[in-house]
């Protein structure tokens, strides 16, 4: 049985994480604020992946294609349109989740490995293009002198300042995700990825939903890039390689897939160990890679992931090496919260 | 007469070489519990395959209500009103069961990512719904004190009760049910029969396949008997109880006519 908190009590710990959250650039040094930015970046992209992989249980390794889409439309909005952020920040998370549509449709009928070899086609393109399209893109030499935005009047530029605009934009992606999950859209995806059949026999069209999936996921991973490029002023394909996307889904894995609170803890777990060893040079790369052997082998489910679920594998179901209390798998599944409300009798 | 609900007209199905279903034909209608036996691997479920889009005719044309649904997907045949339950229970194993029945009302709710996002009138109705019907269900079903376990938990009984359950959610008007009494305990399977006749009573037609006889002849007023994938017999209780072929199916023909 789940554990279940009094709401008013988890309303109020939510609360005062986000004011403490707010409180960080206060606290924290500038150097330890870009690490922060660039955890708070992977959120959304991560937390993106995990619609895509966690919720509806597909394979997809691409989203640095998506990701890539999303900072490109933005640089090239700013700089040769001269749209503010603040304005093109939709049509880029747009403009993914347009680009995702495309993706998923010839991968319909996919499952598995082909699935994940051509979102990492996919990806690789993105970069190509970005890469080589010189006249749009600048090439090589990527686009230059992207400035962050004003917010009435403040300045946004600095990782202590522009982290209020990933904090917001995090908070703006769990609200929304978390909604969704919880919501009819979400119930089909989880009842994809746990029995298609099953899902097909109550009318359940696969296809549109893996669409609608694969849409929102590359939405979000969009927005994370149009986030990206202010903060970073400037941009080149070197961001968007197939590398980046395995991080994110090593960040992912570790924390594991189809919860909301999987990808924070990859991502925050992730981001430590590579900084942290960061006098290791490169090959703290491979704790990393050591780190995700581990975690198939003992906890396929990822550290936050419920031991009961599909995606914790056969072996493991029973015995799990890493417990975590239970609040961490609250929300695995959907309908106990909401549903929880009602009174059986 | 009723009117027709389902008709198969010389469907088939061939595997490589093994025709598991043979040139069947069979009319359903409003109202009308219809039984399917047959021996094992006779081609029951392979028949219902079709019905509901998981496989497609090799031969023949299936009708649902007048509609040609021969080479229809299964989800549209589920938005036209067939759901079914399969012989290896499908359930959400990893949801709990009220969880597993909300997911049924996918068809009969609307909402889309922006009704959720803003928890719009439109999601709000939904949910309410959805919780409402979710709970009526239980209720018919007895189910009430399973609602928050995990489905893949339960004993099997419990299980083939929650899948119907779920499959009642979509709202269909005809319901295909594959063994629906396999794993049950002889008092399970008398309160089940009771709960189909309810089922039948409500409106709902329905088609079950089963192994049990006496779950068979007394609650269909139809019965077809499949053997090798041919159809060998079809009529009431009486009739097929008599039916020389249906013994010889299941007993074969040296028992049945006594040639030693
Ligand atoms: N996908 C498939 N590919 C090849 N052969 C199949 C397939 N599905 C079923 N068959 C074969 O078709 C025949 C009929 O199988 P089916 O499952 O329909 O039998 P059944 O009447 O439901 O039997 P049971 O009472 O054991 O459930 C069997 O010989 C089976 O091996
Ligand atoms: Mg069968």
């Amino acid at each position: 049985m789940m554990y279940k908190m009094d709401a008013n009590v988890k309303k109020a710990i939510m609360l005062v994480t986000v004011i403490m959250m707010c409180m960080l650039p206060h606290i924290l040094s500038k150097s330890i604020m870009t690490i922060v930015c660039s955890i708070m970046g992977y959120l959304i992209i991560a937390g993106a992946l995990n619609v895509i992989n966690g919720y509806s249980g597909q394979m997809c390794f691409g989203i640095a294609g998506f990701y890539c889409v999303g900072a490109y439309t933005m640089a090239i909005l700013m700089n040769t349109f001269h749209v503010s952020f603040w304005i093109g920040i939709i049509p880029s998370g747009l403009f993914a989740a347009i680009i995702g549509a495309l993706i998923a449709i010839p991968t319909l009928k996919m499952k598995g490995m082909f699935m994940a070899m051509i979102t990492i086609g996919f990806s690789e393109v993105m970069r190509l293009i970005a890469l080589n399209w010189t006249s749009v893109t600048g090439g090589t030499m990527g686009i230059k002198g992207l400035k962050a935005p004003m917010f009435f009047g403040l300045k946004t530029s600095g990782a202590s300042r522009y982290y209020y605009i990933y904090l917001a934009t995090v908070l703006l992606f769990l609200f929304s995700t978390d909604r969704v999950i919880h919501s009819r859209i979400g119930r089909a995806w989880m009842a994809i990825r746990e029995d298609d059949m099953a899902a097909k026999s109550l009318g359940i069209s696969l296809n549109l939903y893996k669409i609608i999936n694969f849409m929102y996921g590359a939405f979000w991973a969009g927005i994370a890039g149009a986030l990206l490029a202010p903060y970073k002023t400037y941009i080149d394909s070197a961001y968007f390689t197939l590398d980046e996307g395995f991080n994110i889904l090593s960040m992912v894995i570790i924390g594991g897939q189809g919860t909301l609170a999987g990808p924070f803890i990859g991502v925050t777990v992730y981001q430590f160990l590579v900084e942290g060893l960061r006098f290791a040079g490169v090959w703290r790369y491979i704790a990393c890679a050591i780190l995700i052997i581990a975690m198939m082998w003992l906890r396929p489910q990822g550290l936050a992931g419920n031991s009961e679920s599909v995606l914790a594998g056969k072996k493991n179901r029973s015995r799990s090496f890493i417990k975590l209390p239970e609040v961490f798998s609250l929300d695995r599944t959907f309908g106990t919260r909401r549903l929880g409300k009602a009174n059986i009798g | 007469m009723n009117e027709l609900m389902l008709e198969a007209k010389g469907v088939s199905k061939i595997f490589g070489g093994l025709t598991a279903v043979d040139q069947v034909d069979m009319k359903v209608y409003k109202g009308d519990i219809f039984g399917i036996i047959g021996p094992n691997g006779a081609g029951k479920t392979t028949f219902f395959n079709m019905c509901t889009g998981f496989y497609t005719a090799s031969k023949g044309k299936l009708f649902f209500e007048g509609k040609d649904i021969t080479k229809m997907s299964s989800d549209r045949i589920a938005q036209l009103g067939i759901t079914r339950t399969f012989q290896n229970i499908k359930l959400f194993k990893y949801m709990n069961v009220l969880e597993n029945i909300a997911v049924g009302f996918h068809i009969n709710t609307c909402s889309n990512v922006f009704d959720a996002v803003f928890h719009t009138k439109r999601y709000k109705k939904d949910e309410e719904h959805v919780m409402q019907k979710s709970m009526e269900i239980l209720k018919k079903l007895g189910l009430q004190d399973y609602a928050y376990m995990m489905a893949g938990k339960l004993p099997y009984g419990i299980q083939r009760k929650v899948e119907i359950a779920r499959a009642l959610a979509v709202n269909p008007k005809l319901i295909l049910l594959d063994e629906p009494a396999a794993g049950m305990n002889p008092m399970e399977t008398d309160s089940l029969m009771e709960f189909i006749r309810l089922l039948n009573k409500d409106g709902y037609t329905i088609i079950l396949i089963e192994h049990d006889m006496k779950f068979v002849m007394n609650l269909c007023n139809n019965i077809m008997v499949l053997n090798f994938g041919k159809k060998i017999c079809e009529g009431t209780s009486e009739v097929v109880r008599n039916d020389q072929n249906v013994k010889e199916a299941y007993f074969g023909k040296g028992l049945t006519r006594g040639i030693a």
